[in-house]
């Protein structure tokens, strides 16, 4: 599999998911900078956690309209393999690589937790050493990770089994209690129509080793190298 | 030009006898711009000028020490050509008149202390102290304070993962807001800031320069008064955007030869780095300011001189190298400018626009800034207090009173708002003894912890100096760490005063003996003095930044328990200690008695047989002693585990039974350890010479001691309610 990561001023958990990354894949990802239009032959794009450019104007907004998103975006529609963690999962939705936005977490501030995931469906690439319904425990560290959609746009999510993620308690139940910001239906990622591209707020590359806390995250890097490889 | 009248010498905080020396050293009148650059030069806060002398006396030596105090941050040695760089620094001041934005640059500005040495910043951590929950302002100091840091570190990305945080009255017109940076060099790629090789070029980078900050020195050396809210212009506004390009662009050109010495702009901005830079290196430098990348029009040489503009660095570098230096700059998108060259004359020239508009000596200035001897009185002894005439109340119900009291509550709340999991490092997050990160790619770990117990210290300066110093050995000891060095932060009134001038000097001697004995000597540190607000002083607090090390990191241990039927064990000797106690504050409603005596002989010994347990893996689960007492720390062991295991507690006869539970005599731990284990670890104790007892079992959901139990459960809604419940309004 060849990886790449996608690098912007104000990226922080480029060099983590790197790391996690190559646990799973013997080798260290490519690393991008966002000037850098010209890539290589890819199979998986990764676009990381952080505050890209200052997330001044609005989270990922800058960075949705840099020139290394429009080849990302090119190469996501030829079918190359994208996930977006967190503030790339901002950009993301702002690219309109994935659909819905992420809002300011209804208490307003930041958090920085582990919680618990089931996993919706296990038929993707980012998942297939998942089992559907399984419960696995990432943590999330945002102020915006409120994702909102339209009622039809919601619908059609929901409908097509776009829905990647849900916030739930330990055992898979998912209620208003287990949302930890505000997300409609507890959504904590989602797919394209195509299930190639995933965008989560919670960050799988934080649970990827027993020492740090657990492993559940390092499944998924497992899933994606097997598939792509 | 302004005319310099007693009015703006006093303005600009400079005592007559000060200006008298500044006319002797100029032999004649200084221009304004002259007079604010001796004005912030000569700042308690850039000068140290009344605790110099004491400083003095603090060790600062030890094999591992690579550089002690003096530089922008200390640096020790942690093996494999690795060096841990680190120091803790406050914004109270301007933390008070505007929370967000002061707690956001004292992150800021510890960070660029760290980075300016080449060293990645690796964890931050805070030690907070606000006033009265009651107190109508508290709310939202801690709410600003909070979330400035968070918004500063989050952003940079680099973990908060631990500190501490108080409330008491004597705060409540003067928090404090400790910042510590700890930070990973290599230890044969140090940078400093002596400026070296006459007619270099020396290079401004980072952020432009506005007219923000003029003057924050002066302002955090000097009381506070009704006016104080009037200051608020003088605090500086962060960009964590622009150091986190900061950090990745300094530490992309240190990774080639271009840089002679590198100096962050902190208080008192341009000013300082560059009469820094050039005082170490015996030097001259000639300035061209209009060359400064500014963000304003029309700034004044005296504006430029005097910003803390936040985000900026000064350095010399190499020539030939200025377009290597440029390139990765431009690269981050930074400001970049050569604004002048190294001399040989010793001076600091200053032009604008055509014209000199400074030429000052620099070594009289930044080194023959004034020293006080300040006249001093030794506070008063109180007494101790005599457990058994103090109130008796059931021990489970005290219990569950303080853990929800502001002083013991949890902090998840505070912690839950920082990111202190990126950099995938974070192996111990915060809420335990101290924090433990990795050392990036490699089985070593760094443990980190801050402490002070400023009723202690106000009760008795010199034992709470020593007290704060061994509690920052403990938490390292607990998990498992060899505690290394340490960073102060010293927080007082208005040493003009002798009491307060007392509490400086009784606190610093207790310091230093206990870092004498423990081997743990001051590396870096900070003095805030003024913590005062129309006549009021805080409670003296020179807090401690405490680092140790661990060979391997999966072998720390962490304060939850892990199973039934495990013995639970308490090391170090107790007396029931009740004088300046928890207990005795919140149960009982009085502050006073002698606060309990540190025996640093013993507190050493313990601290070696609990870190040999926890390598031999015979800890289970291991907590130091302090606030609270025994009963606290062993119910803080319960509810931080997972399964909320029980202890049924078995409490000797010989004390009284309050005194048991929540005596705070030093030097002690609790491990939990598998009944398999308990022979060998009570040999060791022998060996080590340190009293060890078996005083419970874990087990069940309730803690028990003295024929009463309460759920842990209970407590944990106790324990967790008492935060979010104050910061929703809906508790005082």
């Amino acid at each position: 599999m060849k990886a790449a990561i996608i690098v912007f001023p104000g990226s922080n958990c480029d060099r983590d998911v790197a790391v996690a990354l190559e646990a799973s894949l013997g080798h260290r990802p490519l690393m991008v900078w966002h000037r850098d239009t010209d890539l290589p032959d890819l199979d998986l794009i990764v676009v990381p956690g952080g505050f890209s450019y200052g997330d001044y104007l609005r989270c990922g907004a800058m960075a949705a309209h840099s020139p290394v998103l429009r080849e990302v975006k090119a190469r996501a529609e030829k079918g190359t393999r994208v996930l977006g963690i967190c503030n790339g999962f901002q950009i993301l939705t702002e690219a309109g690589l994935l659909p819905g936005v992420l809002m300011r977490n209804r208490d307003l501030r930041f958090i920085c937790r582990d919680v618990h995931l089931r996993v919706e469906t296990d038929a993707t690439d980012f998942t297939r050493q998942y089992q559907a319904g399984q419960v696995v425990r990432f943590p999330i560290a945002h102020a915006e990770g409120n994702f909102f959609a339209d009622a039809e746009t919601v619908k059609a999510i929901e409908g097509n089994g776009q829905v990647a993620f849900r916030y739930c308690d330990a055992d898979g139940a998912v209620t208003e209690a287990t949302n930890p910001n505000g997300s409609l239906g507890n959504i904590a990622g989602i797919y394209n129509p195509g299930r190639t591209v995933l965008g989560l707020m919670p960050h799988p590359e934080r649970l990827a080793e027993d020492l740090l806390g657990g492993s559940d995250g390092k499944t998924m890097f497992d899933s994606l190298v097997e598939a792509l490889s | 030009m302004t005319a310099i009248t007693p009015d703006i010498i006093a303005q600009h905080g400079l005592k007559p006898d000060e200006y008298a020396k500044v006319l002797e050293i100029l032999g004649r009148e200084p221009n304004l711009t002259e007079l604010g650059i001796f004005s912030v030069m000569w700042s308690e806060h850039c000068s140290y000028k009344s605790s110099k002398k004491w400083l003095k006396t603090l060790p600062t030596k030890a094999p591992w020490v690579i550089r002690g105090p003096g530089e922008n941050a200390g640096v020790i040695d942690i093996g494999d050509n690795q060096a841990i760089i680190f120091k803790m620094e406050s914004h109270n001041h301007p933390s008070f008149i505007e929370p967000y934005q002061g707690a956001a640059t004292g992150v800021g500005g510890i960070l660029r202390d760290v980075f300016t040495m080449g060293a990645r910043p690796i964890a931050n951590l805070n030690a907070l102290r606000f006033g009265d929950p009651a107190h109508p302002k508290t709310r939202h100091l801690v709410a600003g304070v909070v979330s400035g840091i968070g918004g500063y570190g989050n952003c940079v990305g680099v973990p908060t993962v631990g500190g501490e945080v108080n409330f008491h009255p004597s705060y409540n017109g003067n928090i404090l807001v400790n910042a510590m940076t700890v930070g990973l060099a290599d230890k044969d790629r140090i940078f400093y800031s002596a400026a070296a090789g006459i007619g270099n070029p020396v290079v401004y980078v980072g952020s432009k320069t506005g007219r923000d900050g003029i003057h924050g020195a002066t302002m955090a050396s000097a009381e506070f008064d009704e006016k104080s809210e009037e200051k608020r212009p003088t605090v500086q506004v962060g960009d964590p955007f622009t150091e986190k390009l900061l950090i990745e662009a300094c530490l992309e050109l240190m990774a080639t030869d271009a840089i002679v010495a590198i100096q962050d702009m902190g208080a008192a901005g341009l000013t300082s780095s560059s009469f820094e830079m050039a005082s170490k290196g015996g030097l001259g430098i000639e300035m061209n300011l209009d060359l400064v990348p500014m963000r304003e029009e029309g700034m004044s040489a005296y504006e430029i001189m005097l910003s803390e503009s936040q985000e900026r660095m000064l350095m010399v570098i190499k020539p030939g190298r200025e377009d290597l230096a440029r390139a990765v700059f431009e690269k981050w998108e930074l400001d970049f400018a050569i604004v002048g060259h190294l001399t040989d004359n010793g001076r600091m020239v200053l032009s604008r626009h055509g014209e000199i508009v400074a030429d000052l000596p620099i070594d009289p200035l930044a080194l023959a800034s004034p020293e006080y001897d300040r006249p001093w009185v030794a506070p008063a002894k109180r007494q101790p207090v005599d457990a058994r005439e103090i109130e008796t109340v059931c021990p489970v119900e005290a219990l569950k009173t303080l853990l929800g009291t502001p002083d013991l509550a949890s902090r998840r709340w505070i912690w839950e708002q920082y990111d202190h999991m990126v950099m995938g490092d974070t192996v111990q997050r915060p809420g335990g003894d101290a924090a433990v990160v990795r050392v990036h790619a490699t089985g070593k770990g760094i443990a980190i912890t801050t402490d002070v117990t400023p009723r202690y210290v106000a009760a008795d300066p010199y034992e709470g100096g020593r007290q704060a110093v061994a509690e920052a050995y403990r938490n390292l000891s607990a998990v498992g760490a060899l505690p290394l060095a340490v960073t102060d932060n010293l927080n007082f009134g208005n040493p003009e005063k002798p009491e307060i001038m007392g509490q400086i000097v009784e606190a610093i001697r207790g310091m230093g003996q206990a870092c004498r004995e423990l081997d743990f000597p001051v590396v870096s540190g900070n003095v805030s003095l003024y913590n005062e607000t129309q006549g009021e002083a805080i409670l003296p607090t020179p807090a401690i930044g405490g680092v140790g090390l661990l060979n391997d990191v999966s072998h720390s241990a962490t304060i939850d328990l892990k199973g039934s039927g495990n013995a639970i064990v308490l090391i170090g000797e107790t007396k029931g200690w009740l004088g300046a106690s928890l207990y005795l504050r919140e149960i009982c409603g009085r502050e006073e008695g002698s606060p309990p005596p540190v025996a640093l002989h013993r507190e050493r010994r313990a601290g070696e047989l609990v870190r040999q347990l926890i390598g031999d893996g015979l800890v289970q689960a291991s907590h130091d002693i302090s606030d609270g007492g025994l009963l606290v720390a062993v119910a803080e062991m319960a509810m931080a585990s997972k399964d909320k295991i029980g202890v049924a507690l078995d409490a000797p006869t010989t004390l009284p039974l309050h005194a048991w539970c929540f005596g705070e005599d030093q030097g002690r731990y609790i491990l939990e350890v598998r009944d398999d284990d308990l022979p060998t670890v009570l040999e060791e104790a022998v060996e080590h010479d340190t009293a060890v007892r078996v005083i419970g079992h874990t087990g069940g959901r309730v803690i028990s001691v003295g024929g009463r139990a309460i759920a842990v459960e209970d407590l944990v809604k106790v324990h967790e309610g008492w935060l979010p419940a104050f910061m929703a309004g809906t508790k005082e």
